[in-house]
């Protein structure tokens, strides 16, 4: 795997996304409160482009008449049939074991760190003094 | 496992060696205005003063958005934010163009005037998205075909729109909604048929509409979720209702296709309808077949959303009681349950067989 150096932290405020596209994959880049989650840009359904989708929390029930709404912003849903993944993990909420989408370990890397590693940055100059994110791909 | 398909990229079915024909796109204006030049001034009056008269109760609709802005995919949207299928250019590429579609047929849903309880206004509405079509879709790409759309509940009205359209190839199908005021087979409808006949054009039946009541058998629903099932049950009232008045008695000719109403229904619909007619057969002697043989000669499916049993043989056998001849491939896009036609229609299903849902059916059935 190697490891990409896709955007500087402050570019992808909480809550936002990037897609980005490293090693020929596209991939859409999300900041959930600081932490950040990679996912591919294509739902396993019928390939809707999911850096398209809205995130939303997830709704659940434990009898008719009683919800619970958690998990804000956690879950994604795809562009075109509304299937729901968790950004977290890639799985589907509705058949987790065997639709989901390929996440990519992303993290935080500061910028004293990289310009010294073997990290790939395509498109912008790596300054010491700034955080940037980092999937592997 | 990660399940990764080479989709992204543009690209038609290989299976679609008849052809690629979809039978269910939505078109949709930008902007009211592109209909003023095909209303009267009293007419564009109306419309922009007093609004549409939906024959039900909500402004805007049953449950609203469904699920998507627009009910619409949410990547649909033009570059310059154009409303989803509103600009031919954007459709060209991000449709027509992706699959490789050889022909595609509109059926304009909203507002095209179909329903409206304003008579007058319907019918005008109805005529100026016929005219819509042409100049801002059809006439630009040789792949279109316009539905004539007709202001149903003036049986009259819409059969004078038909025979304006005889012999005029952009025209493929005339257009009816699954909900309308009474069973579509009841002799106030038969104008319609009779005009279809005469000019040689099936008939569109696309689930939706306003009825004036309550959309299920069982009343109004509580959820959107419900709301799409509905488009089977009102399919199975409207089949029923054609076969069982005899429109296909007095209309030899006539063909139907039920768009974006499943077809799991139909084999069951045709048994209990024969079940019933060996029995009560007197009380409806104009029928001189049993009901299933009706239908597998008059009725045609499209395939979104199509049905996904745990076991592929189930859909096969549905499909196989239809007719492989009669079920045609629909993308139902812009709308948010879509269905790619390279991932929609299984690969359990046989090539050849395939090949006439893609293509060969659609030809044979609009004359393409």
């Amino acid at each position: 795997m190697a490891r990409h150096i896709i955007a500087a932290v402050d570019e992808i405020p909480p809550g936002g996304r990037k897609q980005v596209e490293a090693d020929g994959k596209k991939i859409v880049v999300f900041n959930l409160g600081g932490e950040f989650f990679a996912l591919l840009d294509r739902c396993p359904h019928q390939g809707g482009a999911l850096s398209g989708g809205i995130l939303c929390g997830l709704t659940l029930s434990d009898e008719p008449g009683r919800y619970h709404f958690s998990r804000a912003g956690e879950m994604l849903r795809c562009p075109w049939h509304n299937w729901e993944f968790d950004i977290r993990t890639g799985k589907s909420w509705f058949d987790p074991r065997r639709t989901k989408v390929r996440a990519f370990p992303a993290h935080v890397e500061a910028g004293a760190r990289l310009v010294e590693g073997p990290y790939q940055a395509e498109t912008f100059p790596v300054q010491v003094e700034a955080d940037y994110v980092v999937v592997e791909v | 496992m990660n399940i990764i398909r080479p989709i992204a990229a543009a690209g038609r079915p290989a299976a679609a060696t008849l052809g690629l024909v979809d039978c269910d796109i939505h078109p949709r204006c930008a902007d009211l205005g592109e209909y003023r030049p095909f209303m009267t001034d009293a007419m564009w009056h109306r419309l922009t003063t007093y609004g549409i008269h939906a024959r039900h109760g909500f402004h805007k609709g049953y449950p609203f958005p469904k699920a998507a802005p627009l009910a619409s995919r949410r990547d649909a949207w033009g570059p310059q934010g154009q409303p989803p299928a509103s600009d031919l250019g954007f459709v060209q590429k991000q449709f027509l163009d992706h699959y490789g579609l050889d022909i595609g047929v509109l059926n304009p849903l909203q507002p095209s005037g179909q329903g409206d309880v304003n008579d007058d206004l319907s019918v005008a509405l109805a005529h100026a998205v016929n005219e819509w079509q042409l100049a801002h879709w059809v006439d630009h790409d040789a792949r279109l075909r316009a539905s004539i759309v007709v202001p149903y509940e003036d049986a009259a009205a819409s059969a004078a729109e038909i025979r304006k359209r005889a012999g005029d190839g952009r025209f493929c199908q005339v257009l009816l909604m699954s909900r309308t005021s009474e069973p579509l087979g009841r002799k106030r409808y038969w104008p319609i048929y009779e005009a279809a006949a005469e000019v040689g054009l099936p008939i569109g039946i696309h689930a939706f509409g306003f009825s004036g009541n309550a959309m299920t058998n069982g009343g109004w629903p509580s959820f959107y979720v419900e709301e799409v099932q509905e488009h089977a049950t009102s399919a199975q009232a409207q089949v029923a209702s054609f076969v069982v008045e005899g429109v296909f008695e007095r209309f030899p000719t006539l063909k139907i296709v039920m768009i974006e109403c499943g077809f799991g229904w139909m084999p069951s619909l045709g048994w209990r309808l024969d079940n019933s007619w060996k029995r009560l057969r007197d009380e409806v002697p104009h029928l001189k077949r049993a009901p299933s043989e009706y239908m597998r000669e008059h009725v045609y499916v499209s395939t979104q959303p199509i049905e996904e049993p745990a076991k592929g043989e189930h859909l096969l056998d549905a499909m196989e009681w239809i007719g492989w001849d009669r079920i045609l491939y629909a993308s139902d896009y812009p709308h948010w349950d879509f269905d790619d036609p390279r991932i929609a229609i299984p690969s359990f299903i046989p090539a050849e067989k395939r090949a006439a849902i893609f293509g060969g059916n659609a030809r044979s059935f609009y004359r393409l």
